[in-house]
């Protein structure tokens, strides 16, 4: 089993390599100068000059590649054009309160998603496997910003007014000061991501009811609790697990919308700044966080996966 | 009609008694027509019928269970336990009939792969039906009833053992397993469903040898479930037979095997193959059919073996058939290559990492021979069938056809190589698109080889179809609609279309009935004259061998440890597997 983990996490090591190259060719081909951009419209030639050396904006691609990477491993994400300090000094709250809000996203919609889909194909076919398809479909179609509007009308504007609409608390502070500012940005994140895993769940489930084990222990008389929760969901986990990291990692994206909705500050504001402001070092830095987020989740997807087969961890 | 219970010999003491039992589909036909049997103490009664018979759905109402869609209408089921009152299974609350399962009333199914949960460690599994219905006093006692039940089938009931997970024990442990844990709970009675289809013929040696000691030593009654009519023989006191929902025959099984009074019964004999090879096949499947249909217009229900009812009227004009489009193959299929083989195998190995599969294989098919590959799960069988078709590469040795090497891989072999060898997989149900329709499906490889004009096409599938003798009226049909043969059928069809001098067909009746693997069987032999198809008939039952081919290959562990013609091998094995093998068979 270990041997499995370590392929994996190597492999996760390249993917993250070649990540790198594909964002720094990316940034490679945003428009402008990132030294005109700092010193404004009216800087001379030769101080635009002078800082492109200082920024090794002068070199060849490739070596500022390398300098870059260099400086990742070393946790120097480079300085920020925009705002004048080191990136890591800018986004270190950023990403706290981003992973703040993914965190709680997960609490809330893994469970929520995996009840709602067994229970869906334990009734399969009737009506309460109907209302939760439609339910979910209908979520699922709807776009984040939709729902997280429609929770800002019913919840902080015309219906009833008990929770904030936009985050309140001031710059510098932690978000979690002020706990009900978060209510409504996870619900829309959770609300997003539940619908998927609560589909998968349900379409798996159905798989395992029908194998032969589980009408095996049905014949030993084996409780039809102790069925599913010990005979039937054990199976179903591991290929709903793929699915959860996926969203999981769709979140560390789809944070951006969400957090520019409830001007939350988050990596995603970070990263609408950046691109505004053409600061290329922050956009960098926030693509290579998405990536890690999106490696690691479904690094971890594949470890649950692997603990939930036997074969597969006898295996080694 | 149900014929009523036996007269009961005095000694024979009633455990289940099964009276006018009704099942239906819901809000659809009936699936029972109510049915009569009784179980003793004691005894197996083998309860043999053909798929879709309602054989299974017997079996699980005596545990108080129907499958999803399908509802209980009348009759009822009787249990005398031996140690309480009687009672019956509709007077139970679900809670009760819960606990009646896995306790008074085991089960032990078809596929131990497949029912044994594979999170869960073998030991655990046994350890959870004493743990659901309280047996014994104390966690210690349990565990010594675990340890007890795994040494009363022959397992070891070590620590160590107990904590393994069902993918590390071989298809018969993990049946034995079955067994252990349906006798947990010393039983009334036990239903076994098919518990040894899928395994080798030793292997099912040794597992009815189980199933036959633990029912005496415990005192159950058992009603055992099959198709198989060699192991009803070899097991059971008392047989039953049963088509489309009604129990036909019920009697001894010395009695009913000998002296069959049903039609259907000494039909459903005629069909099993045999070991001499006496009987002739062809003969049985055209009555069996013919009795089918006869039925079928009396319950005016869809009968899935139109196909094979045809054969008789086709036969006569199969003849001519051969001569229209697809005849061009029948001067090619004759040649041979300059040594006389057909099919020149050599030196063919095969591994998969550190694993040798295939060692040293030499084989040869003349033209118009027919060969039995025969072995058991796990010979390479299968892996030598692919290598031969091209469709695993990374063999050693060489596959030679006519004299000309064939290129290891299907992607590198020339179109008329590709045409010339063809390949029948073993599931009629997995190997057809059911998306396309039969004549879709046919057509695939005529596009593929671009050996004929496309408005041919259509013709040349046709004539596929018709001779298979399944007609051209499939050719807008979808799988489907098919039963089991004429899938099989339209999937040797398929295989025709492009005039193939090789026909390698991978346990292709495994998969089906006694009667319509009869026919299929039938149809090969027809084939083979009518067309001069060279067959690699590729299989674990030797019973078939005199059925269909003129030379056998024994194949065990990756090599071919016996060969000859069929008298031969089968009359003076010369390799100790194969007499091992010979011996394990089950007879009627």
């Amino acid at each position: 089993m270990m041997k499995l983990v370590v392929r994996r996490l190597v492999l996760s090591v390249f993917i993250l390599l070649a990540v790198s190259i594909l964002v720094f060719a990316a940034t490679l081909l945003l428009p402008g100068d990132p030294a005109r951009a700092i010193l404004g419209q009216q800087a001379t030639p030769e101080r635009v000059a002078a800082l492109s050396s200082q920024l090794n904006l002068d070199q060849p691609a490739v070596v500022r590649y390398f300098l870059w990477l260099g400086g990742l491993f070393m946790g120097d994400f480079g300085t920020s054009t925009s705002f004048g300090g080191p990136v890591s000094e800018l986004l270190g709250d950023r990403i706290s309160a981003s992973l703040v809000l993914m965190v709680l996203a997960a609490i809330v919609s893994i469970p929520l998603g995996l009840g709602f889909g067994i229970w869906s194909a334990l009734h399969r076919g009737g009506k309460r496997d109907k209302s939760v398809t439609w339910v979910s479909l209908t979520l699922a179609a709807l776009p984040e910003f939709v729902i997280g509007i429609a929770l800002v009308t019913i919840f902080a504007t015309s219906v009833v007014q008990i929770l904030p609409a936009v985050t309140m608390a001031p710059p510098g502070t932690p978000v979690w000061t002020i706990p009900s500012q978060l209510i409504l940005p996870t619900i829309t994140l959770a609300l997003v991501v539940a619908p998927y895993i609560a589909r998968m769940m349900r379409a798996t489930m159905i798989d395992v009811l029908d194998s032969g084990y589980v009408e095996m222990a049905r014949l030993k008389g084996v409780p039809e609790r102790q069925v599913i929760l010990r005979h039937a969901v054990p199976h179903a986990i591991g290929p709903v697990a793929q699915v959860i990291a996926i969203q999981l990692a769709w979140l560390a994206g789809g944070v951006v919308v969400v957090e520019f909705l409830f001007r939350y500050p988050g990596i995603g504001q970070a990263l609408i700044d950046a691109v505004t402001f053409r600061d290329v070092q922050v956009v960098q830095a926030v693509s290579m966080i998405v990536a890690v987020v999106y490696v690691v989740v479904n690094l971890l997807a594949d470890i649950v996966g692997i603990m939930a087969n036997p074969k597969l961890r006898s295996a080694a | 009609m149900t014929t009523a219970p036996a007269p009961a010999e005095t000694e024979l003491s009633t455990v289940l008694r099964i009276d006018d039992l009704r099942v239906s589909a819901v809000g659809g036909a009936e699936i029972l027509h109510g049915i009569s049997l009784e179980l003793y103490r004691g005894r197996i009664l083998g309860l043999v019928g053909e798929s879709g018979s309602g054989k299974t759905t017997a079996g699980l109402a005596c545990l108080g269970h129907y499958r999803d869609g399908l509802v209980h209408t009348g009759g009822d089921i009787e249990i005398f336990p031996r140690d309480a009152d009687p009672f019956t299974l509709s007077s139970l609350t679900p809670d009760g009939r819960r606990l009646l399962r896995g306790h008074r009333i085991a089960y032990i199914p078809q596929a131990p792969a497949l029912s044994l949960n594979p999170a869960i460690r073998v030991g655990e599994q046994i350890r959870e039906v004493l743990d659901v219905h309280g047996f014994g006093e104390s966690p210690q006692e349990r565990a010594a009833r675990v340890a007890e039940a795994l040494e009363d089938v022959g397992l070891p009931s070590s620590a160590e053992y107990q904590r393994r997970w069902p993918h590390q024990l071989s298809g018969g442990q993990q049946q034995r397993i079955g067994i252990a844990m349906a006798f947990a709970m010393f039983p009334d009675v036990l239903v076994l469903d098919e518990p040894t289809t899928g395994l080798d013929v030793s292997t099912q040696a040794h597992v009815l040898d189980t199933i036959r000691d633990m029912t005496r030593k415990h005192d159950v009654a058992s009603l055992y479930i099959t198709h198989d009519l060699a192991v009803v023989a070899e097991l059971a006191d008392r047989v039953a037979v049963m088509l489309r929902g009604d129990v036909v025959e019920e009697g001894p099984a010395a009695e009913v095997l000998a002296r069959p009074q049903h039609e259907y019964t000494s039909r459903l004999l005629a069909a099993v193959p045999d070991l001499p090879g006496r009987k002739d096949l062809s003969l049985a499947t055209g009555s069996i059919s013919q009795v089918q249909e006869a039925l079928a217009e009396v319950s005016a229900d869809k009968t899935g073996e139109t196909g094979a009812a045809a054969d008789a009227s086709v036969v006569a004009s199969a003849a001519t058939e051969s001569s229209t489009g697809l005849g061009a193959s029948d001067s090619t299929a004759g040649a041979a290559g300059q040594d006389g083989f057909l099919l020149d195998v050599k030196d063919l190995g095969m591994r998969y990492g550190s694993n040798t599969v295939l060692n040293g294989i030499d084989m040869t098919l003349q033209p118009g021979e027919s060969l039995m590959l025969l072995g058991e799960s796990g010979s390479g069988k299968t892996t030598l069938s692919r290598c031969i078709a091209g469709l695993i590469d990374g063999y050693t040795g060489s596959v030679r056809l006519r004299g000309e090497e064939l290129a290891p891989s299907t992607r590198k072999r020339s179109l008329a190589h590709r045409q010339e060898v063809q390949y029948v997989f073993q599931s009629p149900f997995s190997s057809l698109n059911p998306r396309r329709t039969i004549g879709e499906s046919l057509t695939v490889p005529l596009e593929m080889s671009r050996r004929l004009p496309r408005s041919e096409h259509r013709a040349t599938v046709e004539d596929a179809l018709d001779a298979v003798r399944l007609g051209r009226s499939f050719y807008d049909r979808r799988p489907g609609d098919l039963s089991g043969g004429e899938r099989q059928r339209a999937a040797i069809a398929r295989a025709l279309v492009n005039a193939p001098s090789v026909l390698v067909c991978d346990e292709i009746t495994s998969a089906l009935d006694v009667s319509v693997q009869a026919s299929i069987v039938g149809l090969l032999g027809t084939l083979r004259v009518e067309r001069g198809l060279s067959i690699l008939f590729v299989t674990h039952n030797i019973t078939l061998a005199r059925h269909v081919s003129d030379h056998i290959a024994v194949l065990n562990k990756g090599v071919i440890v016996d060969r000859g013609t069929v008298d031969e091998v089968l009359e003076n094995p010369t390799h100790a597997y194969t007499k091992a093998l010979l011996e394990d068979i089950p007879q009627l």
